[in-house]
């Protein structure tokens, strides 16, 4: 094997897993610590400049960072349940103690560089490119066809998840750099749009069109059936205030949850999710599922619905056909019709939520943009450009249907492209990332980070009393870690970014770091190929997604070994390091945002 | 020295031994000692021995004198029993608790100084009477503790750290083991665990006096260009003349070497030592050949390592004296004052 290049960002950008997996590469564990040192406001900030919505995100986020923990492996046989680090809910505790973050707020040029921006759509994606771009001189306009900003956000996300002062707060940290959103505006025309003065023209439209099932009696029971999103977004907007007493949601995914909690807060007493798969291949989120049976609502899983049953078209109930999993000859998973009778389930009102699709039917054909088979736009997946250079894609508009982090993610390199393309840079020459690395050391044996392993296992969640939280539709269900609380799940982070350094000429081969090494992460032994050195480390190296750090040959042709997966990052091999060869350098990451920094960038 | 303690998780596929131990339920607290120090690689060495062995670690008894290296009994073995004694006393402690109590394991760990300087005759005395126990020194060749004067082990001709020259004669504990009588006497080096684990457990599964001398480089003083106990030194001057593998019992025996070139020396325990030669014409068994070839080593400033000897056959000390085979803190009232009728007949047997 070959010496690790750890000049490369990204070796040890992926070592910090939480990092690597989240879309919009948020240095978490720096903001761990630092809501650990009670510093919330800096904690905060840290998470704004990545990922703009720290409170919005601290309470909806899918999470992709915390599957990837490696906390979750390193508890593995550890402890009874292995869980990653809360980091999720850690960010809200960010948002919910700040006291003072606006010191820390950038402000926006007093004079704008005269491009001008049009972002259509005012959800996450939209508004983080009229940050980025409203922070280094851009004039940016948001056109809307809501009443208030935020998109998806406000209009899917139900109140006892997000109280709407938090999204109000993070909407106006953005208007304040001076971007404009046109409210209650709708843009019926691209062609028109870019008739206009502007730049460039950011498309963040969302996904906004509910799909629709089509199966008997859908067409004459049509009043008591809705289609999942708009009627979450009626509710939002205070549209609608009540639902019957019997609720069918069909649907999996976490829209599908969002429903069915709503419809237990309207007047739904008796509120039951149908999927056509298995409970385990639901697209919701696992924590979403425990959530809605928390609040009493049964999942049933393998029934296809077959039709509605009506009298005159007042629903009576919904038929289903029971289906099991079967293989064909192929090996293909296909949903095959039991010998078993179809199941009525007794309803009301059904709310269908089976999925999302997009629609542009305000793109005019010949403006230049092209769209795949699929409906979705044709995009350079690095740079959002789409086939008319002027226009770019972001968010749900982009790929279809994903989370509100991505949507971020989407809108910092589509910033970029457009900041590139302003300045007549080429826009497919990406900005590297702003990277540092620097020893921790203070003293003989004392680092600026707290080096000792908490035990403590994840931490749950307090919640409000289910009798009130089910009464009013305003009552946030969480309430958030406390003090103690966020204090303790903080510690359990294993600051996986102060990372494990090598000198190679600086080893004397002593083995004191291979005996203290709690994990067993370390081995000197004779270079080979990968597979053949995985199997001579000291433990048992199985997770080939997890890189080994290989130093140059050492003094005695040995080579050192360090298998990053469990790693505590507890700096005990530093510290039993004689020579200083090991020294433990906090790695701090942040992508490139629009601006000086990413101009010229080869 | 380390401000925390060690992590208590441990890597998820650590196997555990018959006990239900994994090698980390083996540890003791975290080292004082300095960073680097070789003897932290024998706590290691002892820790993964004792695993391998499955011994449980309460039925272990381990015993030291005063220095650096009698410190380290702390970071192995925490569940076992230990004590601390007066410098270069521990031989005297261990031969009466190997007394009292004949079914534990005794561990005897001691350093240059406390076992070649004031503890000489101890250790002298100790090995000849045969007492069943591993005596390890953890040689450095220095007083770490008092900021590195040269120890009675340390070569004529080294240097200190100051570049001071040493004049005495230096005391070979190896070759007084084997002139002593020792039963199985093996050198190692701290920087070489895959030499050194077999031999920790080839010392533990032999019945008698063991001894290993293991060199062990002190990082602070005695670890530069003009040592003769250094890393580089040592690793550059290092003549191992075989390499032992230790089979208990329950492993599998396989022979896959070519005749002539392994040696099989079975244990009183069932234990077999196999070893696999290096050097052709050493003789483990031979006491005056393998003191010779030792001499001529050292005159030609090559350090042997390896097993240097071993006698499973010799009787230990409770077979000279002829003890019970009960452990004598084990036996009763009855056993020791059996009456006067016994008392009687004893003193009618010697009229």
């Amino acid at each position: 094997m070959k010496p690790t290049d750890i000049a490369s960002p990204d070796y040890f950008h992926k070592v910090v897993d939480c990092q690597w997996a989240c879309p919009a590469h948020t240095p978490v564990p720096e903001y761990i610590r630092l809501i650990a040192a009670g510093k919330f406001d800096e904690a905060y900030s840290i998470n704004w400049v990545s990922n703009v919505f720290p409170g919005v995100l601290g309470r909806t986020c899918d999470r992709p960072c915390e599957p990837a923990c490696r906390r979750g492996r390193v508890e593995e046989k550890n402890a009874e349940k292995p869980e990653p680090v809360a980091i999720c809910r850690l960010k809200r505790v960010a948002a919910d103690n700040k006291t003072n973050f606006e010191r820390l707020l950038p402000s926006a040029p007093e004079k704008t560089n005269g491009k001008k921006i049009a972002c259509i759509g005012a959800g996450p994606s939209s508004l983080t490119v009229a940050r980025d771009l409203s922070l280094i001189g851009y004039e940016v306009v948001i056109f809307d066809q809501d009443k208030k900003s935020a998109g998806m956000i406000r209009s899917q996300i139900p109140r006892f998840r997000l109280p709407e002062s938090v999204i109000d707060e993070e909407v106006g940290y953005i208007e304040g750099l001076g971007v404009e959103i046109k409210n209650g505006v709708r843009i019926d025309s691209l062609q028109a749009l870019l008739e206009q003065d502007f730049d460039a023209v950011f498309v963040g439209a969302g996904a906004p069109r509910g799909r629709d099932i089509q199966i008997e009696g859908r067409a004459e029971a049509a009043k008591h059936i809705h289609i999942g999103i708009d009627w979450l977004s009626s509710v939002s907007f205070g549209h609608v205030s009540k639902i019957s007493k019997r609720v069918v949601v069909l649907g999996g995914g976490n829209t599908a949850m969002d429903c069915c909690r709503t419809a237990r807060r309207l007047g739904g007493k008796e509120v039951t999710v149908v999927v056509r798969s298995g409970f385990d291949e639901m697209k919701a989120s696992p924590w979403e599922k425990e959530d809605a049976i928390h609040e009493g609502i049964p999942i049933l899983n393998y029934r296809v619905p077959k039709r509605f049953l009506h009298d005159k078209g007042k629903l009576k109930g919904v038929e289903f056909e029971i289906v099991e999993v079967r293989y064909d000859e192929k090996g293909k998973r296909r949903l095959v019709p039991t010998e078993d009778a179809p199941e009525v389930i007794p309803c009301d009102e059904v709310l269908v939520a089976i999925g999302q699709e997009n629609a542009f039917p305000w793109i005019e054909s010949d403006c230049g943009v092209k769209f795949l088979d699929s409906g979705l736009p044709k995009l350079n997946p690095t740079t959002f450009q789409s086939t008319n250079k002027k226009v770019f894609f972001g968010g749900d508009a982009a790929f279809g249907p994903k989370n509100i982090i991505w949507a971020v993610a989407h809108g910092h390199e589509a910033a970029i492209s457009i900041d590139r393309l302003c300045s007549g840079d080429s826009v497919s020459d990406r900005p590297s990332p702003d990277v540092n690395l620097i020893s921790q050391k203070m003293g003989i044996h004392e680092w600026t980070y707290d080096n000792d392993i908490s035990n403590d296992l994840r931490n749950k969640v307090p919640l409000v009393d289910q009798k009130i939280a089910l009464k009013d539709i305003k009552v946030e269900v969480e309430v958030g870690f406390d003090f103690k609380l966020a204090m303790s799940e903080a510690q359990r982070c294993l600051n996986c970014d102060v990372q494990t350094v090598f000198t190679a000429p600086l080893c004397i081969e002593c083995d004191a770091c291979t005996d203290i090494c709690p994990m067993d992460c370390i081995t000197f032994t004779e270079n080979g190929p990968e597979k053949a050195v995985r199997e001579r480390l000291t433990a048992k190296s199985t997770n080939t997604t997890q890189d080994l750090y290989v130093s140059s040959a050492l003094k005695t042709g040995r080579v050192m070994f360090k298998d990053e997966d469990v790693c505590l990052h507890c700096g005990l091999c530093a510290e039993r390091c004689p020579t200083g060869a090991w020294d433990m350098r906090k790695f701090y990451l942040q992508t490139a945002k629009a601006g000086a920094a990413c101009q010229n960038a080869k | 020295m380390t401000f925390i303690a060690k992590p208590k998780l441990r890597h998820p596929e650590l196997q555990r031994n018959k006990h239900g131990f994994t090698r980390r339920d083996y540890e003791g607290a975290v080292s004082t000692l300095c960073a680097g120090c070789g003897h932290d690689s024998i706590s290691a060495a002892i820790i993964q021995a004792c695993y391998e062995l499955e011994l449980p670690p309460h039925r272990v008894a381990k015993l030291s004198g005063i220095g650096c290296s009698s410190k380290t009994p702390t970071y192995f073995l925490g569940n076992a029993h230990g004590f601390n004694s007066v410098h270069g006393r521990m031989p005297s402690v261990l031969t009466g608790a190997n007394l009292a109590n004949r079914d534990l394991i005794y561990l005897g760990v001691s350093g240059d100084g406390d076992s070649a300087s004031i503890g000489l005759g101890q250790f002298a005395h100790i090995l000849r009477r045969g007492v069943n126990m591993v005596y390890i020194v953890e040689n450095n060749g220095v007083y770490g503790l008092t900021k590195g004067q040269f120890s009675a082990t340390a070569d004529r001709g080294s240097k200190s750290k100051r570049g001071v020259e040493n004049h005495s004669a230096s005391i070979d504990l190896v070759m007084l083991a084997i002139e002593l009588g020792a039963t199985y006497v093996a050198r190692g080096f701290s920087g070489d665990k895959s030499q050194l684990v077999p031999l920790i457990k080839g010392a533990i599964s032999h019945r008698g006096a063991a001894f290993i001398d293991c060199i062990s480089p002190c990082i602070a003083f005695n670890n530069h260009s003009g040592s003769t106990k250094g890393f580089d030194y040592v690793r550059e001057h290092n003549e191992a003349v075989n390499f032992l593998d230790v089979m208990t019992p329950r492993d599998e025996i396989t022979a896959d070497y070519a005749p002539g070139s392994v040696q099989e020396i079975k244990q009183h325990d069932g234990t077999v030592l196999r070893l696999r030669k290096i050097s052709e014409d050493y003789d483990v068994h031979d006491r005056v050949a393998a003191m010779h070839y030792l001499q001529k080593s050292k005159a030609a400033g090559d350090i042997v390592t390896g097993v240097l000897h071993v006698d499973p056959e010799s009787p230990d000390l409770h077979d000279t004296l002829g003890t019970v085979s009960a452990p004598l803190n084990s036996l009763g009232k009855k056993e020791l004052c059996p009456g006067k009728s016994a008392i009687d007949k004893f003193n009618a047997a010697r009229r």
